[in-house]
Order: C-alpha cells, then sequence, then structure tokens
C-alpha cells in the first residue's frame, strides 16, 4: 500500500543507499562502502536465488522427481546431462579433482560455438558485407541525395578503417593516407559512441534525481 | 579545503541538511505545501544565473584559479534537478528509426499478437522504462495481444512494473483488459541465446507456464502460439547481453520475424548496422529514443519530462569541458614559461 509504513520504510531504505553511493563524490568514506557491499552482497545473492529456484528447483527436481510421468516432455531425461554437468562444474572447489570442471566448460563453449558459427557468420558477417556493397545510387538509381552519401560514407568507412587494421604492410604512401582516413572514422565511431555514453550515463543520474525529488520527498511532480 | 581532508564545518552541515530533509518529507507527505513548480520566467531567469555563473568560473580559470571537481558535480547536480521542476517544454524531433519503428507498430492490424521481451534490470529503468509504458500504452490503444517474457531474471518484474502504472490509468481500466485473454507475462527463462533457440521450435519447451505458475495451454492468448511463426512482431527492451543483438542473430535472422528494439544510449551504436541492414525495423536510443517515442505515440511521459535536464545538464558539461581545456592550456603555458626561465 502506498501509504502503509513498509512504503515510507522502502523509501527511506532507497533514499539511504542512493545518497551513500553519492557521497563518493564528496569523499570516499564508510558510509559509501557500505552501501557499495550491500549492492554487491544484494546482486549476488538475487542470482543466486534466481538461478536456484529457476534451474535447480523448477527445471531438475520437479522436472524429474515431481512431475508425473505421463506430463514430462520426451526429452526430459536431458535434464540429468545437464545436472551431471553442474556437478562437475562444482568440482572445481576441489582441487584435486578441479581439473574435472574444465568439460562442462568445454560443452558450453562447444555448444556456444556451434550455435554461432553460423549465425555470425550470416547476420553479422554476409548480411553486413551485402549491406556494405549496395549500389551507391541505389538498386534503380533512384536513390535521394542523403542515402547517396550514406552508401558512399558507409563504404568508404568500412574500406579504410579495414586497412587501418591491416598491419602487415606499412602504413605509407597511399595505403598510409587511407588508413589515416580509415583512423578519422574510427574516431568519429568512437566520439559518437562516448556522447552516448555520457547520455547513457546522465539518464542515470536522472533517474535518481527523479526518485529523491518526486518519490522520497515529492518536491517535484 | 584540501581534497580528502575533513572540515570542521561537516559535522553541523551533516545536521542541518537532514534535519531540513525530514521536515521537507514530514511537510511534503502530509501536503502542508504543493509541488515545487517553477515557472516559465523564472527558469529562465535560473538558467541565466547558472549560465552567468559558469563563465564567472571560465573568467577565475584565465585567471589562475581553476574550480575543483566537487564545483563540477555540483553544476550537473543543479543543472539535472532544476528542468524537473521547471515549466518549459522541449520541441523533440522524432528521428527516423523511431519513425520506422512507430510504422512497423502502425502496420500491425488490430489484435496483432507482439512478443514483448524485457532484457534489463532496474539498473537501466530511467532509459527504458519510459519506453515500456509507451509501448503498452500504444499496444493497449490498438487492441494488440502481449506476450511478455525476459531473458534477465528482473525482466519481467520491470514489465509488471510498466503494466501496473499504465492499466491504473482511467483510460485502461474502462478497457477491462483481462490477464491470459489480452497479455500474458511468461517470465524469466535462463539459458540465454539458447532459450531463443528453443522458442524457435516450440515456446512451451521454454516456458511450460506463465510468471504465476499457469500451465501454458490453459492461457487463452498463448493457447494456439506454437513458435515465432505466430507472432506478429517483436518488441525488445535491452541494456546489455543477452539482448538486442542474440535476439537479432538467433532470433530475427533464423525464424523471419519482424523486431523493433529500444536499447540503452551505451549500446545503441552497436545496433545501428542491424538497422540499416533491415534485420532490425526501428531503434530507439536511450532517453532520446524514449521521448521521441513518446512524442510519436503522443504518450508523453517521463521520457519527455526528463529531456530538459538531459539538455540542460549537457550543455553543462561541454561548458566544462571547454573551462577543462582552458585550464589545461594554462597549466601548460604556466610550465613553459617555467621552463623558460629556468633555462
Amino acid at each position: 500500500m502506498e501509504s502503509g509504513l513498509m512504503h515510507h520504510v522502502a523509501l527511506w531504505l532507497a533514499a539511504f543507499l542512493t545518497l551513500g553511493i553519492f557521497s563518493f563524490l564528496y569523499r570516499d568514506n564508510t558510509w559509501y562502502k557500505v552501501c557499495e557491499a550491500i549492492f554487491v552482497g544484494i546482486s549476488a545473492g538475487y542470482w543466486f536465488v534466481a538461478y536456484f529456484w529457476d534451474n535447480l528447483y523448477t527445471k531438475f527436481w520437479v522436472g524429474v522427481w515431481v512431475t508425473p510421468m505421463a506430463d514430462r516432455p520426451d526429452d526430459w531425461y536431458v535434464l540429468y546431462v545437464g545436472a551431471a554437468l553442474g556437478i562437475l562444474m562444482l568440482l572445481r572447489l576441489v582441487p584435486k579433482v578441479g581439473w574435472i570442471s574444465r568439460w562442462p566448460l568445454a560443452f558450453i563453449v562447444g555448444a556456444t560455438a556451434g550455435l554461432y558459427l553460423v549465425t555470425y557468420f550470416a547476420s553479422n558477417v554476409m548480411l553486413q558485407i551485402e549491406d556494405t556493397v549496395r549500389p551507391i545510387f541505389g538498386a534503380e538509381n533512384d536513390a535521394p541525395i542523403y542515402e547517396i552519401i550514406g552508401n558512399i560514407v558507409v563504404a568508404v568507412g568500412t574500406f579504410t578503417g579495414l586497412i587501418y587494421f591491416f598491419f602487415s604492410k606499412e602504413h605509407r604512401g597511399a595505403f598510409g593516407r587511407a588508413a589515416k582516413v580509415g583512423i578519422f572514422f574510427l574516431m568519429i565511431t568512437f566520439g559518437a559512441s562516448f556522447g552516448y555514453t555520457v547520455m547513457s550515463r546522465m539518464s542515470l543520474l536522472i533517474g535518481r534525481m527523479d526518485f529523491l525529488f518526486s518519490d522520497w520527498l515529492k518536491l517535484i511532480k | 579545503m584540501e581534497h580528502g581532508a575533513k572540515s570542521r564545518y561537516e559535522i553541523p552541515v551533516l545536521i542541518a541538511v537532514v534535519t531540513l530533509t525530514l521536515v521537507i518529507y514530514v511537510a511534503r507527505h502530509a501536503e502542508w505545501f504543493g509541488y515545487l513548480q517553477l515557472s516559465a520566467g523564472l527558469s529562465l531567469i535560473l538558467m541565466l544565473l547558472v549560465a552567468g555563473s559558469l563563465i564567472w568560473i571560465l573568467i577565475r580559470t584565465l585567471d589562475g584559479n581553476p574550480a575543483g571537481r566537487r564545483m563540477v558535480f555540483l553544476y550537473v547536480a543543479v543543472a539535472v534537478v532544476l528542468p524537473l521542476s521547471m515549466q518549459l517544454t522541449q520541441k523533440i524531433e522524432v528521428t527516423p528509426e523511431v519513425n520506422q519503428l512507430y510504422r512497423g507498430l502502425q502496420a500491425l492490424p488490430h489484435g496483432a499478437k507482439v512478443l514483448a521481451t524485457f532484457d534489463y534490470d532496474p539498473g537501466s529503468a530511467a532509459e527504458l522504462q519510459p519506453m515500456a509504458e509507451t509501448f503498452f500504452k500504444y499496444a493497449f490503444d490498438r487492441g494488440f495481444k502481449v506476450i511478455i517474457m525476459g531473458l534477465w531474471p528482473q525482466g519481467p518484474a520491470q514489465a509488471n512494473m510498466a503494466l501496473t502504472k499504465v492499466l491504473s490509468e482511467e483510460r485502461y481500466k474502462v478497457k477491462s483488459l483481462r490477464y491470459g485473454v489480452d497479455y500474458v507475462n511468461l517470465g524469466f527463462q535462463s539459458g540465454n541465446e539458447f532459450v531463443i533457440q528453443r522458442m524457435g521450435g516450440e515456446f512451451k519447451s521454454m516456458f511450460p507456464t506463465d510468471y504465476n505458475g499457469t500451465p501454458y495451454d490453459s492461457l487463452p492468448i498463448i493457447r494456439n502460439v506454437k513458435n515465432f511463426s505466430n507472432i506478429d512482431y517483436s518488441f525488445n527492451l535491452s541494456a546489455g547481453y543477452p539482448g538486442t543483438k542474440e535476439w537479432v542473430l538467433v532470433g530475427v535472422d533464423q525464424f523471419g520475424f519482424k523486431m523493433g528494439a529500444g536499447n540503452t544510449a551505451v549500446q545503441t551504436t552497436g545496433m545501428y548496422p542491424y538497422l540499416r541492414s533491415g534485420q532490425l525495423i526501428g531503434i530507439l536510443g536511450g532517453m532520446s529514443g524514449a521521448a521521441e517515442f513518446e512524442e510519436i505515440t503522443k504518450y508523453r511521459g517521463k521520457g519527455t519530462k526528463f529531456m530538459l535536464s538531459q539538455s540542460f545538464s549537457h550543455v553543462v558539461v561541454v561548458v566544462f569541458i571547454i573551462i577543462g581545456n582552458v585550464a589545461y592550456i594554462m597549466f601548460e603555458r604556466g610550465r613553459a614559461t617555467e621552463k623558460k626561465k629556468k633555462a
């Protein structure tokens, strides 16, 4: 309930933690360290609980022991494989047999690589190359001027950017000049990315300030 | 005062601030006075005062007295808080990527099934929650059937928060939207991109029950939804891994459904190549994307409200970058002069 005691306690607790983290801007202090430790501890605890109930309890315990045989999916026994790999992963905590934990790791790396081998190549390589070498004036020579400029910029930027990362040949002469153009494109990209990062961090600050002044103190509507 | 050194004023100032905060808290919660609202005229005067004081800092810097880092923090805080109480509105231009996303949603028929995936946590709520709220408002007004899920544990909870807020509005109360018929929350599923892969075969294999434990087949909205081929559109809100990139690589490119995405500003630049190649229909980038989405859908909310703070704080940051560079040049020039004297 909005007006209940717990609501006020929650508001004060959230404000206490928010201001505690902000207090670092003034100086490193105990209040900040307490808030930081609480944040790290709660995050780790939350993930542990979420995965415990989602994987160990719901999938394995309920899936293997509680669910009636008739209601189980055809491949329910695969859960045993998952559980076995999970236990093997925990053997990392026992130094003598810790090497066994490499098996589940190898399984994870292999499965992920297998899934991504084709998808990455198709999506991040083929489709992107296809998009880079699209007709400069449009498929039917009817592209508007801004699109033509955009197509040229993308083609030149990609080509010169790749040249910059080609270190087998010395960056001299025409090759060196192309690499320099590549650096300009890279710097503009990093600049745009940095600008977005500043916006993102400001957004987080605005979010917390909105909480302090709207939700907590109710000074701002 | 040296940074890091203790001042004898710290404790009295802290006590005064805590007391003042308590008084304001009690007074406002008991509604002894109203909200702090700055008129357009007063807002303009305050902005001019801030601009004037920044010029003064620049002049002091030119005189060899650069401002400390705490002064920068203070100015950024003022630049963020003041506009929140100002009765000014900022004109928001809708960019083509937001327009494309909107057109994608607009093209959907009444009753279209939309998969809304929430891949973020409270840390990114300032940017993504306004997008979520606007999306729900638009979806419910257009009569879309919304299927919610998350690859982040806190994602479905964020969706529920946005849903609760939207459904508490009178406009949506009268629609009598029903859980399981008009919208459903399937909850979180661990497994990252492998969840998307399995959903391509059958949703039910990854979500045998919904968020509340109700069996998949007993929910009318998804009873006939086998996999992505039964989905008309997907809307992803993402703050990292797993998120938009995984949905594009494993979902869109393999199973061929249409997707629009709302991203935190940090990851937006990385998503633009997918927009140009048509793998994404549109992108909402950060808080400005949220504000543009609110502008184009005409549901003005927190995204629009926050944009004035965003713009004002950016101006202050740019001015401090200039002041910082001036201070650096002055310092370098001073050092060069000293070197010459020594030589």
